[in-house]
C-alpha cells in the first residue's frame, strides 16, 4: 500500500503533430512541470478553463497518452518506466476508470446491462462474476430497473449513470470524471455529483473531478487549478476560492457567494468569513449585518 | 419523418422462434433458402408454402406484418412475372396468340413459380431472422458461426464489433441528423422542395457536419473503449454466451425432416402436361 495513489514528478507533455489534428485542445506544450500527489481516497477537483491541459493530465494518468518527460506513479508503480508492459497497462486502466463528457460517445452496446458488462468482459472475468458485478454496479447508480433498456432512449443523466456503472464494474481504485457533468441538465448534474460523493465516502474510491463548474469544485476536499499546463493553485476549496482576484486573472471565477463577498469587500465593507456555498454566504452576510446593528 | 426508420424491423416477442439461438436461426434460414431454390414442381411449392405459413403461425407475428414486408416488391414481382409469361417460349401450340405475342403454358408456370419462390423466400427468411432476432444477437450469432475463420486470420471479432457499434450508433446519428437539419432549416435551408439536383445539393451542408461529428465521436468512443480495457477479443469473455438448447436440436430435426420430404418431392416425376392441364382449366375458367 502506498500513501499516494497518484504521484507525478515534473510531468511534461507536448502534443506532436500527428496527434494535434484530432486530440489537441491546447496550445502546446499542453502540460509543463506538473508535480502532483493525490492520496488514496481523496476527493479532488481539477479546475481550469478549456485548453488548460486538465484533460490531457487525465489521459496521461491512464496511459491513453504518454508523457514527453517526467514520471507518473500509480499506487507506487512507475508507469512511465521502460519495462512497463502492455499487460501492466491494462491493469492501470482497470484501476483508473474514466467517465467522459459526452455520454453517447462512451456507450458501446445496445442494451444497458451489456454495456456495463463491456469492461469486465474485456478483463476476461468468468460469466457469473460479470453478472454479479453488472447487477451491483447498476444498483449503486440506481439503474437496476433499466438493465434491459436501450441506452439511446435514456436521458443524458441516466446515460451518464450507465457510463459510471460500466466503470464501477471494473472495480477501479480511482475514477476520473472528465467534465462528465458538462452536457447534463441541472438535475442530471446533481445526480452525478451525488453519486461521485457517495462512491468517495462509502466505497473509498479516489475521485478526480475535472470540471469548470465552481460550485461543483467547491464541494471537493481539495482543489487543483491548472492554467496553461501548470498547476497554479493547490489546496482546500476554502483556500483556493479565497483567491478571487487571481482566479479572475486566469479567466476563472469563484463560487457566487465568494464572488459576492469579494465584491462587497472591494467596495470597502469589512466582512470576515467565506461564501463557499450559498448557505455559508448567507450566514457570513447575516453575521456581518447583525454585528453592524 | 426520419425517426420512423426502424432498424431491421425486429418485433420483440416470446414465441418459440424468438427463443431460438441466433445461430440456429441463421442455419435454418440458409437451409430454407436452399429448399426454396430446390423446389421445382407444384407439390414441392405447395409444401414450401405450407412450411412458410407454419413458420409465420409459430412466430406469432401477425400475417399483416409479414405481408407488409412483401408489399414494396409487389410491383417488381408483377413486372418480372409478366416478362416471364411473354418471353418464355414452349413446345406445342401457344395458349394464346395475338400478333407476335404468344403465351405458352411453360411461361405461365415459370412466372407463377418465380413469384411464389420470391414471396416464400422473403417470408421465410424475415420470419426466421429479421422479425424475430434482435440485431445484436444476430451479430453475436454471425460472429460465433464465422469464428472458425479466425484460424485463417479473418478478423471476425473486429467485424462483429464494428457491426454492433454501427447498430448502436444508428439512433444517435439519426438524432444528430435531425438536429443539424433543424439548424439548417432555421437558417433557411430547404430539403423538401425543388428539383432533384437542388435537393441533393441541399444535403451537402447536412452531410459535412455529420461526417465531422462522426469522426469526433469515433475518436471519443475509441478512447472510452481503451479506458475500459478493450483490446480486441484477446482474453475476452462474454456476459451472454450462446448455447444450443433442446429446442434448437428439435428445430434442426424438424427442418431436416421437412427438407428430406421436399427433396423427395423434387424427384417426383413431374409431368408438365398434367400441371399444364391444371393451368389450362384455371385459365379457361377465368
Amino acid at each position: 500500500m502506498n500513501d499516494y495513489i497518484i504521484k507525478t514528478e515534473s510531468l511534461n507533455f507536448v502534443y506532436d503533430d500527428e496527434d494535434s489534428d484530432i486530440v489537441k485542445q491546447a496550445t502546446s506544450p499542453a502540460l509543463s512541470d506538473v508535480s502532483l500527489s493525490i492520496k488514496r481516497g481523496e476527493y479532488v477537483a481539477i479546475l481550469g478553463h478549456n485548453g488548460s491541459g486538465k484533460s490531457t493530465f487525465a489521459k496521461l494518468l491512464n496511459m491513453i497518452l504518454t508523457p514527453t518527460s517526467g514520471k507518473i506513479y500509480i499506487d507506487g508503480v512507475d508507469i512511465t518506466s521502460e519495462s512497463f508492459s502492455e499487460d501492466d497497462m491494462f491493469d492501470i486502466r482497470r484501476k483508473i476508470g474514466m467517465v467522459f463528457q459526452n455520454p453517447d460517445n462512451q456507450l458501446v452496446a445496445t442494451v444497458v446491462e451489456e454495456d456495463v458488462a463491456f469492461g469486465p468482459e474485456n478483463l476476461g472475468l468468468p460469466r457469473e462474476e460479470i453478472r454479479r458485478r453488472v447487477n451491483s454496479a447498476l444498483s449503486v447508480v440506481g439503474m437496476t430497473d433499466y438493465a434491459r433498456h436501450a441506452p439511446h432512449k435514456l436521458s443524458g443523466g441516466q446515460k451518464q449513470r450507465i457510463a459510471i456503472a460500466g466503470i464501477l464494474a471494473m472495480k477501479p481504485d480511482i475514477i476520473i470524471f472528465d467534465e462528465s457533468t458538462a452536457m447534463l441538465d441541472p438535475m442530471g448534474r446533481r445526480d452525478i455529483v451525488a453519486i461521485m460523493e457517495r462512491l468517495n465516502r462509502e466505497e473509498g474510491i479516489t475521485i478526480l473531478n475535472i470540471t469548470h463548474y465552481m460550485e461543483e469544485a467547491a464541494r471537493a476536499d481539495r482543489v487543483v487549478v491548472i492554467n496553461d499546463g501548470r498547476v497554479v493553485l493547490d489546496g482546500s476549496a476554502r483556500d483556493v476560492f479565497s483567491e478571487v482576484s487571481y482566479l479572475h486573472s486566469i479567466g476563472l471565477e469563484a463560487p457566487q457567494g465568494n464572488e459576492l463577498i469579494d465584491e462587497l469587500r472591494s467596495a470597502g465593507l469589512d466582512i470576515s468569513g467565506d461564501g463557499l456555498t450559498p448557505d455559508e454566504a448567507t450566514e457570513t452576510l447575516f453575521k456581518f449585518l447583525s454585528r453592524k446593528n | 419523418m426520419i425517426s420512423d426508420i426502424t432498424l431491421g424491423q425486429f418485433f420483440p416477442g416470446y414465441s418459440p422462434i424468438h427463443k431460438l439461438d441466433p445461430r440456429t436461426k441463421i442455419i435454418l434460414a440458409t437451409a430454407f433458402i436452399v429448399a426454396v431454390f430446390m423446389a421445382n414442381n407444384p407439390v414441392s411449392f405447395l409444401l414450401l408454402t405450407l412450411g412458410a405459413l407454419v413458420l409465420v403461425a409459430v412466430s406469432r407475428l401477425s400475417f399483416k406484418v409479414v405481408f407488409k414486408g412483401i408489399k414494396p416488391i409487389i410491383l417488381i414481382l408483377l413486372f418480372t412475372a409478366l416478362i416471364n409469361v411473354f418471353m418464355t417460349s414452349g413446345e406445342g401450340t401457344p395458349l394464346f396468340e395475338l400478333g407476335i405475342i404468344k403465351i405458352y403454358t411453360e411461361g405461365i408456370v415459370r412466372a407463377v413459380f418465380m413469384a411464389v419462390r420470391v414471396v416464400i423466400l422473403i417470408i421465410g427468411t424475415s420470419v426466421l431472422l429479421t422479425y424475430t432476432t434482435s440485431p445484436i444477437s444476430l451479430t453475436d450469432g454471425i460472429e460465433s458461426l464465422l469464428s472458425p475463420l479466425k484460424k485463417i486470420g479473418v478478423p471476425v471479432h473486429t467485424f462483429a464489433m464494428m457491426m454492433s457499434i454501427a447498430l448502436r450508433f444508428i439512433p444517435t446519428l439519426v438524432e444528430e441528423t435531425e438536429k443539424i437539419m433543424n439548424a439548417q432549416k432555421s437558417r433557411g435551408a430547404d430539403f423538401t422542395s425543388g428539383s432533384l439536383v437542388n435537393r441533393a445539393k441541399a444535403l451537402i451542408p447536412l452531410l459535412i457536419p455529420l461526417f465531422v461529428s462522426s469522426f469526433k465521436r469515433a475518436e471519443e468512443l475509441a478512447t472510452a473503449m481503451e479506458c475500459r480495457c478493450y483490446r480486441g477479443d484477446k482474453n475476452r469473455t462474454k456476459l451472454v454466451k450462446l448455447e444450443y438448447k433442446g429446442r434448437d436440436i428439435l428445430w434442426f430435426l424438424i427442418f431436416a425432416a421437412a427438407l428430406a420430404i421436399l427433396i423427395l418431392t423434387t424427384v417426383l416425376p413431374y409431368n408438365l402436361d398434367i400441371s399444364g392441364q391444371i393451368y389450362e382449366i384455371v385459365f379457361y375458367q377465368i
